[in-house]
């Protein structure tokens, strides 16, 4: 047995009723972050969906294993519960529900699901004002209705603000420097690098480069037409950066769709 | 029994029932022996609605009709007081008033000594006290040929509650109103609220039951006159049973820049219908009708409300949300009528539904009758399911589906308990429609 958190084999996926992931592989193990790049419509997001239990994602093909145990059978809330955290591209407002409420009540399920015991009001707004502060967030962010009127930085603070209440042992970072600027990209790259830790594994997609300059990953994917199709150290986003997906897209040129 | 013999046995009970009290009640002062009778040949004439009617197409009376309410007897036990207090709300208010099958009960009131000047008092005790109070605006705003229910509620007019508030006069703390069903009863409760010039109250009109199983019958009807200047908050409260009937008459007048804010919640019933009816009768008056109604099972929820803009600079705000669930049923009518003189007003309407069964169903429809060129007008209906996004959202997150739709839910209803002026109120009613969508998940 592999001792690998997560391992993917073979993974082929659809998001509604088109066929997205063809055959995707990939090993991650506690204590490493891993970079996952690749133009539009590579599947970045669909593997993200396929990890998270996306009800609109169809798992068609292969197994994703985490901890050694298969996901395919599991809902949402019980990955979650076991410890993987999907920060989402496209945060959801939900309005009438104050965050502080949202992530007090997702924090208890989970608390719940480990056995431990419940936070009051009175411990959770403790804990929660500590990890707002080391995000440079306002407090006002915990009465505000969730993600309602939020900013696209607020919004991607918000999320590294629940991963680090919810202390999970797999995280997906979903393009989540997208729409920021240098300072909010700076703020939740040392949020997301204040996490890193040995029992805890990362998976950070994105589009661009420059987010790597701030989170460096141990090992860097490139996705292409919905399979991983080169592998490297951190250089390899840098040639990707130089020369372009384009790049990728000819060397798969010869291959059958 | 079908339909049409509910419809004329229905009648002809009450009727009967109303001249066995005619001939109990001791003499009275002639005018409201009048108003009795004139309400009593009112209902003997126009019947109980029927579904052939416009404003009853959606909302079969049947049910109601085929069960032969009686009048609770006096000297039904008192209800435990704790048990008031856990489905009644308690309010920091200058006044509670408690009502027992439509009685006020002297025993479980309580008010501070200046509410005890203002009242409310009961009904009852006003008629004698001060008739020339009550002469001047009993029934006066409600057209009873129109309101078969409120006609059947006139013709028992005995007790109810009176709030008067003189000219000038602020109320900070509300008045609480707490009419309780202990009995499987009719009841017909009665509610004058006379504001005086640049006067302010907040009234809360509270309809609970001791016990959810019994199948009781509430007929309200409440008068509302605002004069001049004066402001009014009034929270209308329906939770009674869920196999209860329940129909409201609620009918307001607003003097000049009078302002009036009505919170309708509904969290129940086999049968419910209401009628909101305002009338901005003054320049510059403004109303606000918020409400919130949550049915499940086979329960119905009927909100009528209508709104006349009958004179210039009139200004009306209306969002009413509901959330069906079961094959439970919505209608929502939404009548706003500006009159040809009424230059200036400006009318919003907005009906939003949630439906969390397939089963369950909404018949809205907006009504706007406009006369005049130069107003403002919008209305706006939506209804829909719970988002996906947002309930996978709160799933990756750890929190349970059933959970996830609860908070989803309750997030839909909030923005009208945030408007609710009294906050334990508003809190205990979330806590209820929490349970009440437990209730109905299971």
């Amino acid at each position: 047995m592999s001792d690998a958190m997560l391992e993917i084999r073979g993974l082929c996926a659809a998001a509604g009723d088109q066929e997205i992931l063809r055959g995707l592989d990939l090993e991650v193990r506690a204590g490493e972050v891993h970079a996952l790049m690749g133009p539009n419509g590579s599947g970045k997001s669909t593997l993200a969906g396929a990890l998270a239990g996306r009800p609109s994602v169809t798992l068609t093909g292969g197994q994703i294993l985490y901890q050694g145990r298969s996901l395919a059978e599991l809902a949402p809330e019980e990955r979650a519960r076991e410890g993987i955290f999907l920060a989402f591209q496209y945060p959801v407002e939900i309005p009438g529900v104050t965050n502080s409420y949202f992530l007090k009540a997702a924090l208890n399920a989970q608390r719940r699901h480990r056995g431990e015991e419940e936070l009051d009001a009175f411990d959770f707004l403790a804990l929660v004002k500590q990890k707002i502060a080391a995000l440079k967030m306002d407090e006002k962010f915990l009465s505000r209705a969730v993600n309602e009127g939020f900013s696209g930085g607020e919004k991607k603070r918000n999320e590294v603000l629940q991963m680090a209440l919810l202390e999970p042992r797999l995280a997906i970072l979903d393009e989540t420097d997208s729409g920021l600027d240098i300072d909010a990209l700076r703020t939740v790259a040392d949020g997301v690098n204040a996490l890193r830790s040995p029992e805890r594994a990362m998976l950070v997609i994105t589009h661009y480069q420059r987010l790597l300059d701030y989170i460096v990953p141990d090992r860097v994917h490139v996705l292409a037409r919905g399979r991983i199709v080169r592998s490297g150290g951190r250089e390899l986003a840098l040639e990707l950066e130089e020369r372009g997906y384009a790049w990728v897209e000819e060397q798969l040129a010869g291959e059958p769709a | 029994m079908s339909a049409s013999d509910a419809w004329s046995s229905a009648r002809d009970h009450y009727l009967a029932r109303c001249e066995e009290q005619r001939r109990q009640l001791p003499a009275e002062t002639p005018w409201l022996s009048r108003l009795r009778e004139t309400a009593a040949r009112s209902l003997a004439e126009t019947g109980f609605p029927q579904r052939k009617q416009e404003e009853w197409r959606y909302t079969n009376p049947a049910p109601l009709l085929r069960i032969p309410f009686e009048l609770a007897e006096a000297g039904l036990p008192l209800p435990d007081e704790e048990r008031l207090e856990q489905v009644s709300t308690p309010v920091h208010a200058c006044s509670n008033s408690v009502f027992l099958n439509g009685r006020l009960s002297e025993k479980l009131s309580a008010s501070d000594a200046l509410a005890g000047r203002l009242h409310p008092l009961s009904l009852a005790s006003v008629r004698r006290s001060a008739p020339e109070l009550l002469e001047a605006r009993l029934a006066q705003l409600v057209d009873l040929k129109r309101h078969p229910f409120a006609a059947l509620n006139t013709a028992f007019l005995d007790d109810g509650a009176v709030i008067v508030v003189p000219d000038g006069v602020v109320l900070e703390q509300p008045l609480h109103l707490t009419f309780a069903v202990t009995a499987a009863r009719v009841q017909h409760p009665r509610v004058l609220i006379a504001l005086g010039r640049g006067s302010r109250a907040t009234v809360i009109q509270d309809h609970v039951s001791t016990d959810p199983a019994l199948v009781s019958f509430t007929n309200a009807v409440t008068e509302v006159f605002c004069g001049p200047g004066s402001s009014l908050e009034l929270m209308l409260i329906q939770r009674e049973a869920s196999r209860g009937f329940h129909v409201s008459n609620l009918q307001a007048r607003l003097e000049r820049d009078a302002v009036l804010s009505t919170h309708t919640i509904t969290l129940g019933g086999r049968l419910l219908r209401n009628d909101a009816e305002i009338e901005l009768a003054g320049e510059g008056a403004s109303a606000s009708l918020r409400g919130l109604f949550a049915a499940s099972g086979d329960e119905l929820v009927d909100n009528h409300t209508s709104v006349d803009h009958a004179l210039p600079h009139g200004t009306s705000r209306e969002l009413y949300k509901g959330i069906l669930t079961g094959s439970a049923q919505g209608v929502f009518r939404g009548r706003v009528l500006v009159r040809p003189r009424s230059q200036k007003s400006d009318a919003a309407q907005s009906n939003r539904n949630l439906l969390l069964s397939d089963r369950a169903e909404i018949s809205s429809k907006p009504q706007l009758e406009i006369h005049a060129d130069d107003v403002k007008c919008s209305h706006g209906c939506t209804t829909g399911r719970l988002d996906e996004d947002a309930l996978f959202y709160l799933r990756s997150r750890g929190i349970e589906l059933t959970e996830a739709r609860g908070l989803l839910t309750r997030g839909f209803a909030r923005e009208i308990f945030d408007a609710i002026p009294v906050r334990a109120l508003a809190e205990a009613l979330d806590d209820e429609l929490g349970r009440v969508l437990a209730e109905s998940a299971r």
